[in-house]
């Protein structure tokens, strides 16, 4: 059977310590049986390592920071799109989704299809909303509150016992011992990400993840656990391992069905020595660990791109449990012209 | 005390628990014991077999059994935790 041929512009070319998952969508799409993909990137900064990957993508964009407003991202979307007629777009940043979620519909007039949670589900399992999204789908959830001001924090000892997690809205995060510390960490990260900042109950236990995608209509189309084995010191997973862990695919058939979740999705939790897993962040989008699905049997991203352009999925019932994935730095060499070609035009 | 059903237990001595993804090195003779567990055999009959097969005593037996029972169980991979 012959490849059906699609455009796909992908996100997240930043494959660095704290990577994007744009690389590792590419190379599921790229190992698809039923895709035959032209694959455009899309670039924020010039040393997106993604960019320089010519085997992996043929052709990358820059297009505006999410800042610049919709304005300017529809406007540089036209021109991309003039050219290349892409088929579907896989945003891979939390910061970015908002914008394509609200451009969704124009978007989709310019041809160009996503797969998106809608604004309520993006809205409600933000990190700022998570002690009610526990409450209300019966998961548990740490403690948690929103502060404004550091002259908040000498009060938290009422709610809290140290160790505390202090979070940004979107990004980053840091485990304050005190006060002190506490105070740092706000004034570190509110300056990056601004405010508020979460004050959230430490736990001690295991990391584990689950990477998912939820069909729209409470079906989950894939689904693998895994818990992290190598931690960078910016806690995120340099090596894991796919488990059978049958509580955490519950959970996360049930949070799917309840909410009916359309789209990617990456579940953070917490085992403690009681064994009890506690929900620590729901981020809205394909996980940076995603190939580790791809090489335990379910091509997400593949599943992703179905969904997006309206072809049937089969749900994924099973996967290889024991596969791991360790990830590692590669130096390219470049030249400095393809370099001043994407700062100089945009595009390379 | 019975052995997890999914623990997957290798002839190289390598445990592994899927549940967890947490992998564990056995040297022989606790490997010896583990099978044993998960055929479902008994304290009294795992000492009978190590008593027979090794020079060691009641006693030794009794004390290393229990130190290993322990740390089974530690790593969650007995069917009682605790």
């Amino acid at each position: 059977m012959d490849k059906k041929k699609i455009t796909i512009a992908v996100t997240g070319l930043n494959a660095v310590d704290n990577p994007g998952p744009g690389i590792p969508v590419i190379r599921a799409l790229r190992e698809s049986d039923y895709f035959d993909a032209r694959i455009i990137g899309f670039s924020y900064e010039s040393l997106e390592p993604g960019i320089y990957m010519h085997d992996l993508i043929d052709k990358t964009y820059q297009i505006p920071y999410p800042s610049a407003g919709t304005e300017s991202l529809i406007q540089r979307l036209e021109y991309i799109n003039d050219i290349e007629h892409i088929n579907v777009l896989i945003p891979n940043f939390d910061a970015e989704l908002y914008s394509f979620m609200k451009l969704e519909d124009t978007m989709k007039d310019m041809g160009i299809h996503m797969f998106l949670p809608t604004m309520e589900q993006f809205e409600e399992r933000h990190k700022v909303n998570l002690s009610a999204y526990g409450e209300k789908y019966g998961i548990s959830v740490p403690y948690a509150r929103t502060i404004f001001s550091t002259n908040e924090i000498y009060g938290l000892t009422a709610d809290f016992t140290y160790p505390v997690v202090v979070k940004g809205k979107y990004y980053d995060a840091g485990i304050a011992y005190n006060p002190e510390q506490v105070v740092t960490y706000f004034n570190k990260i509110s300056s990056k990400w601004g405010l508020p900042i979460i004050i959230q109950q430490f736990i001690h236990g295991s990391e584990y993840n689950v990477v998912a995608l939820g069909d729209g209509k409470g079906n989950t189309i894939g689904a693998v656990p895994m818990r992290k084995q190598f931690i960078t010191d910016k806690g995120k997973a340099w090596a894991g391992i796919a488990i059978d862990e049958h509580e955490l695919l519950q959970m996360t058939y049930d949070l799917i069905k309840k909410t009916k979740w359309r789209g990617g999705m990456e579940l953070e939790l917490m085992k403690t020595k009681k064994n009890e897993f506690y929900l620590m962040e729901i981020n809205p989008r394909i996980p940076a660990w995603v190939y580790l699905a791809v090489g335990a049997g379910q091509n997400l991203p593949e599943a992703l791109v179905k969904l997006a352009i309206g072809d049937k999925v089969k749900p994924y019932t099973e996967f290889k449990v024991g596969k791991m994935f360790i990830r590692y730095s590669w130096d390219m060499i470049i030249d400095i012209e393809e370099f001043e070609h994407i700062t100089t035009y945009g595009e390379l | 005390m019975k052995i997890k059903k999914n623990i997957a237990l290798s002839d190289s001595g390598f445990i592994f628990n899927p549940s967890s993804g947490e992998s564990f090195s056995m040297n022989p003779i606790g490997l010896e014991i583990i099978k044993m567990l998960k055929e479902g055999k008994e304290k009294d009959d795992i000492k009978k077999v190590i008593l027979d097969k090794y020079q060691t005593d009641d006693a030794t037996f009794e004390r290393d059994f229990y130190d290993f029972a322990n740390n089974l169980n530690h790593y969650l991979l007995t069917e009682i935790d605790g």
